[in-house]
C-alpha cells in the first residue's frame, strides 16, 4: 500500500471540500473494496477522505411513499431494515445473497455502488487492462473470460459490474443523490453506472469529486411478486455468473407492471425496457417469458466456447429469467434460494 | 472512483517521514492509545501494537475471516478496516470473549466438539459465530453455514463448528426438520490430541 493521509469529515460539505482541497484524494466509505484495492495496489490515493462520521446512515419515509437508505448506512443494516425487509424484499435478498456477513457489515451503500469490477486481468497487475491503466489493451477479449459479459460489451472491455445489491437497485428504479463541487444532483439509477465503449476507466457518471449522499427507493417495492435469483459457481460468497431480480404488479395471472435487471452479464445492471413492455397485459406463462429472454439476449455476444470462456452465460441468461419470472409470478421456488431470509415466502 | 498512479520518489534517499497520530482505541473495555499511521489495519493495530495476537492474519484480503473481530457487538474483517476510523466504537476480540480459566460458551463448545485442527482459523470463527448469535437470524444448520460463510477452515473442520456453534445457538438444542427445538444428549468429548 502507498503511503496517504486521511481526514475524518463530519459533514458531506466537508467531505467534499477535504477532497477538492487534494490531488488524487479518495472517499473511504466501509473500505471493503477500496482498501482491499489498495493494498494490491490497484488504487493509490495520496490522501482519504473518510466518511464514517457523516451523518448519513439513516433510512428514513419519503413524503411519496419511497424510502431514503442513507449512503453510509451498511448493507446489513439496510438489509435487515423492517421497513426494507416488509416493503422492499427484493433489495433484502438481493443485498444477502452478496458477500459475507462481515463484509455487509462494513459496506455501505455507497460503495456498493462504487465498487470495482472484479475481472480477472483488472486484479494481474501483469495483464494488459484498459479499465486499469487505459490504452494497454483487454486481456478478456481472448484469454478465459467466463466470468465476463456478454452484453453491451466493447472492444475495450468486456468487464462486468460485480453488485448484487445494484441489480435490485436498478429492477426497483433507484434514484442516486450525488453532492459534489458544484452542489447537489440526483441520477436516475439506470444512468448512474455506463457501458465501456472507449472509456472503460469509468465505472459511473459521477464527476470528480461527486459524492453519493443516498439512495432513493420509490413507493412501489414489489412485494408481493418478486424474486433474485443468483447462479454461481458455489452456493455461497460468490459473485453472480448471472442473476435476475425481478418484481412484478399481478392482477391473478395478468402482470400489470414487470420491471427486472440482470447481474453478472454486462458493465452495469443490465435492464430491457422493451423486454419489460412484452410482460405488461400479458398472461404469464412460460411461452411468454422464453419470447422476453430470448429478447433480451438478441443482440448478445460471447467470447469463446467451453467453461473457461463466457457464451454459456447466453442461454443460461435466458434460462435464468424464465425461471426467475417463474419464481416471481408464483411465488414458489424449484431450489430454495434464501436460507438467509427470515422473511421468505 | 478513478485509479491514480503516483510515480515513487525517484530520490530514494530522501527521508521519508511516516506521518503518524495518536489514536485511541477501546479494546475489550480498555482504551489504548498507539501511535500509528494512517494505513495501519484494524488488525495490525491489534497485533503489532497492542500484542492481542489472537486475531490472525490470513488472507489479508477479506476473504478467510480469520481476523474477523466485533465492533460494537457485529463482525468485520479486522484486515479491511483502517485502525484509525474505529476511534470510539468497542471491539472485541477472541481475548475479550473468555479467559483460560473462564471460557465463553462458544470457546467451550469449540473444545467440545473437537471443532479445530490447526487451530488458526478458529479465533475468526468463534467472534463471527457469535456476531451471528448477536444478530439473531438463523436457527437452523442451513442458515448457520449460510452464515458462517464469511470464514474459511483449511483443516475443513467445517461439521464439527457446526456442531459447535448449533449447540450454543439454542443453548444445549438443535432444531429438527419441522422447525421444533429437540435437546440433544451431550455427546462424549472427542480427543484432540494429535495424530
Amino acid at each position: 500500500m502507498n503511503s496517504f493521509t486521511l481526514t475524518q469529515a463530519t459533514a458531506a460539505d466537508e467531505a467534499v471540500r477535504d477532497y477538492a482541497g487534494h490531488e488524487h484524494a479518495a472517499y473511504l466509505g466501509g473500505g471493503t473494496n477500496l482498501v482491499d484495492l489498495m493494498k494490491y495496489n490497484l488504487e493509490r490515493p495520496s490522501h482519504l477522505t473518510s466518511l464514517g462520521l457523516l451523518p448519513l446512515t439513516d433510512i428514513t419515509s419519503l413524503p411519496d411513499g419511497g424510502l431514503r437508505l442513507g449512503a453510509l448506512a451498511t448493507n446489513a443494516d439496510t438489509a435487515w431494515h423492517p421497513e426494507v425487509e416488509k416493503r422492499y424484499p427484493l433489495l433484502s435478498q438481493t443485498i444477502l445473497a452478496g458477500a459475507t456477513p462481515q463484509l455487509r457489515n462494513a459496506a455501505t451503500n455507497g460503495g456498493n455502488l462504487n465498487q470495482r469490477t472484479r475481472c480477472y486481468y483488472f486484479y494481474d497487475l501483469a495483464a494488459p487492462c484498459n479499465k486499469r491503466e487505459p490504452g494497454t489493451g483487454c486481456s478478456a477479449l481472448t484469454g478465459p473470460n467466463r466470468v465476463c459479459g456478454v452484453l453491451g460489451t466493447s472492444e475495450s472491455c468486456i468487464a462486468t459490474n460485480p453488485s448484487d445489491m445494484c441489480v435490485a437497485l436498478a429492477a426497483l428504479e433507484a434514484t442516486v443523490r450525488v453532492q459534489g463541487p458544484n452542489g447537489e444532483r440526483t441520477i436516475k439509477f439506470d444512468d448512474y453506472h455506463r457501458l465501456p465503449g472507449d472509456h472503460p476507466e469509468k465505472d459511473n457518471t459521477l464527476e470528480p469529486g461527486e459524492l453519493v449522499t443516498a439512495i432513493d427507493l420509490p413507493a412501489e417495492g414489489y412485494a408481493d411478486h418478486f424474486t433474485y435469483l443468483k447462479l454461481r459457481d458455489r452456493s455461497s460468497y460468490a459473485f453472480a455468473l448471472v442473476s435476475v431480480a425481478v418484481g412484478l404488479k399481478m392482477n391473478g395471472n395478468t402482470i400489470e407492471k414487470a420491471r427486472f435487471a440482470l447481474g453478472g452479464v454486462a458493465h452495469k445492471p443490465w435492464r430491457d425496457q422493451e423486454a419489460e413492455k412484452m410482460l405488461e397485459g400479458q398472461t404469464a406463462s412460460p411461452d411468454l417469458f422464453r419470447k422476453v429472454a430470448a429478447k433480451v439476449f438478441a443482440e448478445a455476444k460471447g467470447y469463446g466456447e467451453g467453461s473457461l470462456h463466457n457464451s454459456f452465460k447466453i442461454e443460461l441468461g435466458k434460462r435464468a429469467i424464465v425461471r426467475a419470472l417463474k419464481q416471481a409470478t408464483e411465488m414458489k421456488y424449484e431450489v430454495n434460494p434464501n436460507v438467509f431470509l427470515n422473511s421468505n415466502p | 472512483m478513478s485509479l491514480h498512479f503516483i510515480q515513487e520518489p525517484l530520490d530514494k534517499a530522501a527521508p521519508h517521514v511516516v506521518p503518524t497520530q495518536a489514536v485511541t482505541l477501546n479494546v475489550n473495555g480498555e482504551d489504548h492509545t498507539i501511535q500509528i499511521a494512517p494505513w495501519t489495519s484494524l488488525l495490525d493495530a491489534l497485533r503489532e501494537y497492542l500484542d492481542l495476537t489472537g486475531t490472525k492474519k490470513g488472507c489479508d484480503h477479506g476473504q478467510c475471516g480469520a481476523c474477523t473481530v466485533l465492533v460494537d457487538g457485529k463482525r468485520i474483517n479486522s484486515c479491511l478496516a483502517l485502525a484509525t476510523v474505529y476511534q470510539g466504537k468497542k471491539i472485541e476480540t477472541i481475548e475479550g470473549l473468555g479467559a483460560e480459566d473462564n471460557l465463553s460458551p462458544l470457546q467451550q463448545a469449540f473444545v467440545d466438539h473437537d471443532a479445530f485442527q490447526c487451530g488458526y482459523c478458529t479465533p475468526g470463527q468463534i467472534c463471527s459465530a457469535q456476531g451471528l448469535i448477536n444478530e439473531g437470524r438463523c436457527k437452523t444448520e442451513d442458515e448457520v453455514r449460510e452464515h458462517m460463510s464469511g470464514n474459511l477452515c483449511r483443516c475443513g473442520a467445517y461439521t464439527n463448528i457446526l456442531s459447535a456453534v448449533m449447540e450454543v445457538l439454542h443453548d444445549g438444542q438443535v432444531v429438527v426438520d419441522n422447525g421444533t427445538l429437540v435437546t440433544i444428549p451431550a455427546q462424549p468429548t472427542q480427543s484432540s490430541s494429535v495424530n
